[in-house]
């Protein structure tokens, strides 16, 4: 058996009265694929923020290369190696497109406050190394010809697109990507899919994706875990997932 | 490979370096040198040259905060303020033994700027939990503070040295000695050491910080924790702490800019720091453009000097200050009246 990247342990959140997410148990393994689905308000987005701490989980530990993530900060989490992208875009909508993904690089700038007012030799050197690392990322998702246009005036694919980049960007063990796919057309989502696989090759990192689209998640996950109400409903490999009555009966309804 | 070199150096290029704001200052530093020189400036002109240099400066500094960082200040006054008295109190300590105009200068607009950001720090951790309104409205209630405790404190210094107390009058300063803030009349007897060639020197000071940060990895986190706060802190930005750094330079740079202002006066009262400055300031800043650097140098300088020449209206100047705002304000965010003159300026160049 290969190594785990991330172990979910029970991991459960409430809001007040309302339980969103209950004894969630969950394991990635190093350099796969894995897909979170389930209908609408399962809880998936939810997890997301748990794993990122966007929110605090209120049972259950997270684990992340065998260490104990659970009471760190976001930015604790995001130094730790998780990188995310959102449902509904966050991107940095003033600023350019390759800032966007230079802020990605934030913490792995090592230059002082003082270095930058002072345009140290430092400072330039690793603002160089910094811009020329992020137009190699843009060229994974040919977006090098936008790069100095402000991020909130692209087409909505390419918001996408620069998301998971800027996530690249913070050298990530694990990459979350919520609903990557979203108001892609069947043609970008084939290239998007061969895109992630691609990135995973290439920096060598695992992948938890949340998706509707059925083609994408059956076509590259390796692995996927299925919540319902909260609870995981099923896990396994694609065609164990497509085979399964609950997952079908949750989906499409009936006795 | 060369390709995206070249690129990147294109990216580089259209940085904002800030290269038209130092040209705007210079610009306008030597033109009134010259009209100096050759006596062509009358004596309210030349009055006004300091003061609205620092405005200038405060000015960029509240768009560090208000539009770079998006939080909005109404108390830069207050910082503006405290680093007017710090300079006034350290200038005239140091009176005798630094005899070096310049000098003491230097030093006590240091120290004011000093003096200021521990203030702007320790105010920050407080305020900077707070967002939009809340954040307006508590700066707003530290400007009005400040400007109160200022305006209660007797300090004077003699043989003994200093004498300190607040609210009423009890230093009793030997006839050696003098007071340096006297309560509600503020310092009086202030040695004028303040000069216009300072004045702009502190203010391309400031531009350079302000650019320098901009295009910082810091600069960068500030703006990005503007644009989105949960993005920012996913990729791992600590936005309390930018968000702290741009108040404190913020303020800092309000603070040296106070010290210069307080040292072009023989006296000044901290009644002058009050919340129309404060607003004042905003509006320098919101007419420039958030987050436009150039725009708030000329919105400021335009603004401080347009008053001033309409006092020849008597009571009617605040009016018509007022309706000229209003005009401003209705132009530039008028959709329709841009597109109009975007057209005219189509046609002229097809006509060409």
């Amino acid at each position: 058996m290969s190594e785990e990247i991330l172990r979910v342990e029970g991991l459960g959140i409430d809001f007040g009265g309302l339980t969103a997410v209950n004894n969630l148990n969950m394991t990635i393994e190093k350099g796969k694929i894995a897909g979170l689905i389930g209908p609408n308000g399962a809880g998936k987005t939810t997890v997301f923020n748990m794993l990122t701490k966007v929110y605090q989980p209120t049972r259950g530990t997270i684990y992340l290369n065998g260490e104990d993530i659970t009471k760190k900060t976001t930015i604790e989490v995001c130094k730790a190696g998780i990188a995310r992208t959102f449902q509904n875009i966050r991107l940095f909508d003033k600023l350019s497109v390759i800032d966007n993904v230079v802020i990605g690089m934030h913490n792995s700038l090592e230059y002082t406050t003082l270095d930058g007012i002072f345009k140290t030799r430092k400072y330039k050197k690793a603002e160089k190394e910094a811009y020329e690392k992020a137009m190699d990322l843009l060229k994974i998702f040919s977006l090098e010809d936008d790069a100095d246009t402000p991020a909130g005036s692209l087409p909505y694919g390419k918001q996408r697109r620069l998301e998971i980049l800027r996530a690249l960007a913070t050298n990530p063990s694990l990459l979350l990507l919520d609903e990557p796919a979203a108001g892609m057309n069947p043609s970008e989502t084939k290239d998007l899919m061969e895109t992630i696989s691609k990135i995973r090759d290439r920096f060598d990192i695992s992948i938890l994706l949340i998706e509707h689209d059925m083609k994408l998640v059956m076509g590259i996950c390796e692995k996927i875990t299925v919540l319902n109400y909260g609870m995981v409903l099923a896990s396994g490999t694609p065609e164990d997932i497509q085979n399964n009555p609950d997952v079908i009966k949750a989906y499409l309804g009936g006795e | 490979m060369a390709n995206i070199k070249d690129k990147i150096k294109n990216i580089y290029k259209k940085k904002n370096s800030g290269v038209m704001s130092y040209t705007i200052v210079i610009g306008l530093y030597l033109v009134m040198e010259i009209l100096m020189k050759t006596g062509n400036l009358t004596n309210l002109i030349k009055s006004l040259l300091v003061p609205c240099v620092c405005y200038i400066i405060v000015a960029v500094a509240l768009n560090l905060c208000v539009g770079l960082s998006g939080e909005l200040s109404l108390g830069h006054a207050g910082f503006m303020s405290i680093g007017a008295f710090t300079s006034v109190v350290v200038s005239g300590t140091l009176e005798e033994v630094i005899t070096n105009d310049i000098l003491r200068l230097v030093i006590a607009v240091i120290a004011a700027a000093l003096v200021a950001s521990i203030i702007g720090y320790l105010v920050s951790i407080p305020v900077l939990k707070l967002e939009g309104d809340y954040l307006a409205i508590v700066t707003l209630a530290f400007g009005q503070i400040i400007k109160s405790i200022i305006g209660n404190i007797y300090l004077g210094i003699d043989e003994k040295g200093f004498q300190f107390s607040f609210i009423e009058d009890t230093t009793k300063i030997s006839e050696n000695g003098k007071m340096l803030i006297s309560g509600p009349t503020g310092a009086t007897g202030i040695s004028r050491i303040s000069t216009f060639t300072a004045a702009v020197v502190l203010c391309i000071i400031a531009l350079i910080i302000v650019y320098h940060l901009i295009n910082s990895k810091d600069g960068r986190a500030i703006m990005a924790a503007r644009d989105n706060r949960i993005a920012s802190l996913s990729v791992g930005i600590n936005v309390t702490r930018t968000k702290t750094l741009a108040f404190v330079m913020s303020v800092m740079l309000a603070g040296a800019a106070g010290a210069i202002y307080g040292l072009n006066y023989s006296s000044i009262s901290p009644a002058k720091f009050d919340f129309n400055q404060s607003i004042l300031i905003l509006v320098y800043v919101v007419l420039g453009g958030l987050g436009n650097i150039n725009g708030t140098i000329i919105a400021a300088t335009l603004l401080y000097i347009l008053p001033e020449m309409l006092r020849s209206l008597a009571d009617y100047r605040m009016l018509i200050y007022a309706l000229i705002l209003i005009v401003i304000m209705l132009v530039t965010n008028n959709d329709k009246l841009k597109n109009r003159i975007n057209e005219l300026l189509r046609r002229k160049k097809k006509h060409e």
